[in-house]
């Protein structure tokens, strides 16, 4: 049975594919009830044929979002690991202990607090403007990054927007689907409760294309303008919940805005015009100039980053 | 007398409550789960539970569940700790499987997982995990969270931090 549902997922997953790649899960799913209701309505198909495109839709469009978050740790574990071998760690305990106190708090206000490891924060040694996201809850934030922010604020506002790319799944979202309907043949084709060789290498292999489809996504292209506007979203609510000022993720992106060059290999190459994303956060902000931060927090800002 | 036992169980029969008894529990999703004296983030820690315990659901607030522990500990968790899918626990391994009566077919449980992180490693030695093992040490403490946000005079409000 497992098989034959498998078998049926590969064949859907082929024109759905890409189809789920650009709209998400849910969209698919009632593609699927429509393409089959129009199907069957226009006398197109039978309606056995119609159920199994249904069927075969569901199940693709299960795919990544019901990667358990066991298996998002392992993947965030490796695409980790991926850009630590591009960019140097920067060991600086007092920024690294400031950073996680602070992304940590915001990770709990988000809407998936909780991830199978835990979210963890990590300063990179390179002077480009740029944080990543890998899956799980792994968040990387350059110096160059952190030098343009001004307060506190600022920089809850580039945490939460990261906590944001992993909250709403958009590094798994970047996994070609082909290579999760793969897997899926795979493990549904095998009984065992370990993997044999031919198995493990086949997963291995499926495995080892996701981190690249989710690291070149990462550094390379970029996530969708619609990820990057989602991502936006989510920080603006995690930071209303724990209490900083939205506009710190504004005044982050002016500061942005300056200091980015077209054409640059950074932010600038993987995030649409800082200009943009001002627009559409301020259309449900509004805008204000947000007061001066309380001493003892700007004291402790400067203190923990002094130096980096 | 029999007659109305017999209309009684039947009456059980007919109205019993549409609710499957699985909705009753749920089962831990991540490593390790923490119940809470509030519902809450900023929430006392009272227990702790591992991967693939079930909890028995005992009420529910916003994305909270009050749950009891086999222990009989009680306390508050987050939703996202949690599944309705079985987690199955293969004795000795730490491998996981999710239960055979799941309808889920992606990837289900024995997708990937540390066997095959180790056999990526083997075949990518260049690729470093120490840093990544590193930042899974960098944890923070509700007690610490509260204490970052006083210090800081960051004030939730009131339902802010969950």
């Amino acid at each position: 049975m497992k098989r034959r549902r498998s078998i049926a997922a590969a064949a859907g997953g082929g024109f759905l594919g890409l189809l789920l790649f650009l709209s998400g899960c849910k969209a698919i799913e009632s593609l699927g009830d429509i393409g089959g209701q129009v199907g069957q309505a226009t006398g197109v198909m039978t309606e056995e044929q119609a159920e199994s495109l249904g069927r075969a839709s569901k199940a693709v469009a299960k795919t990544f979002a019901d990667i358990t978050p066991e298996q998002e740790y392992y993947i965030g574990r490796a695409v980790s690991a991926t850009v630590l071998n591009t960019y140097q760690p920067y060991d600086n305990p007092e920024a690294n202990r400031y950073l996680n106190l602070l992304g940590q708090t915001m990770a709990q206000a988000s809407d998936k607090p909780e991830t199978f490891g835990g979210y963890h924060f990590l300063l990179l040694d390179s002077d480009e403007i740029n944080a990543f996201a890998a899956p799980g809850g792994f968040i990387f934030i350059s110096r160059g990054m952190i030098r343009l922010c001004r307060t506190e604020d600022d920089l809850a506002a580039v945490l939460a927007h990261e906590v944001g790319h992993v909250q709403n799944l958009h590094g798994l979202r970047a996994i070609k689907s082909g290579r999760l309907t793969s897997a899926l043949t795979i493990l549904a084709a095998e009984g065992a409760k370990s993997f044999g060789g031919k198995e493990l290498a086949e997963l291995t292999e499926v495995f080892e294309g996701s981190i690249g489809d989710i690291t070149s996504t990462m550094m390379n292209s970029g996530y969708a303008r619609s990820a990057e506007r989602e991502a936006d979203q989510s920080a603006v609510t995690i930071m209303k919940r724990v209490g900083y000022d939205p506009q710190g993720l504004v005044s982050m992106l002016k500061e942005m805005k300056k200091d980015l060059k077209p054409g640059g290999l950074d932010f600038a190459k993987t995030h649409p015009d800082p200009e943009d994303r001002i627009g559409d956060i301020e259309k449900e902000i509004g805008r204000h100039t947000p007061p001066a931060p309380p001493p003892a927090r700007q004291e402790r800002f400067e203190r923990n980053l002094k130096g980096v | 007398m029999k007659k109305v036992v017999f209309a009684f169980a039947l009456a059980a029969v007919l109205f019993a409550p549409a609710v499957p008894a699985r909705a009753d529990t749920l089962n831990v999703q991540v490593r390790s789960g923490k119940l809470r004296e509030q519902p809450s983030f900023l929430g006392k820690i009272v227990a702790e539970v591992a991967y693939g315990d079930q909890l028995r659901i005992l009420r529910e607030q916003g994305e909270w569940r009050l749950g009891q522990a086999a222990s009989g500990r009680e306390g508050w968790i987050h939703v996202s700790a949690l599944t309705d899918d079985e987690i199955v626990l293969t004795a000795g391994t730490g491998e996981v499987e999710t239960g055979a009566s799941s309808e889920e077919l992606a990837l289900a449980g024995k997708g990937f997982n540390a066997q095959i992180e180790e056999e990526y490693r083997a075949q990518n030695r260049e690729i470093d995990f120490t840093w990544v093992d590193r930042m899974e040490e960098f944890i923070v403490s509700p007690e610490q969270m509260v204490g970052f946000l006083k210090m800081g005079q960051v004030n939730p409000p009131s339902g802010g931090v969950r």
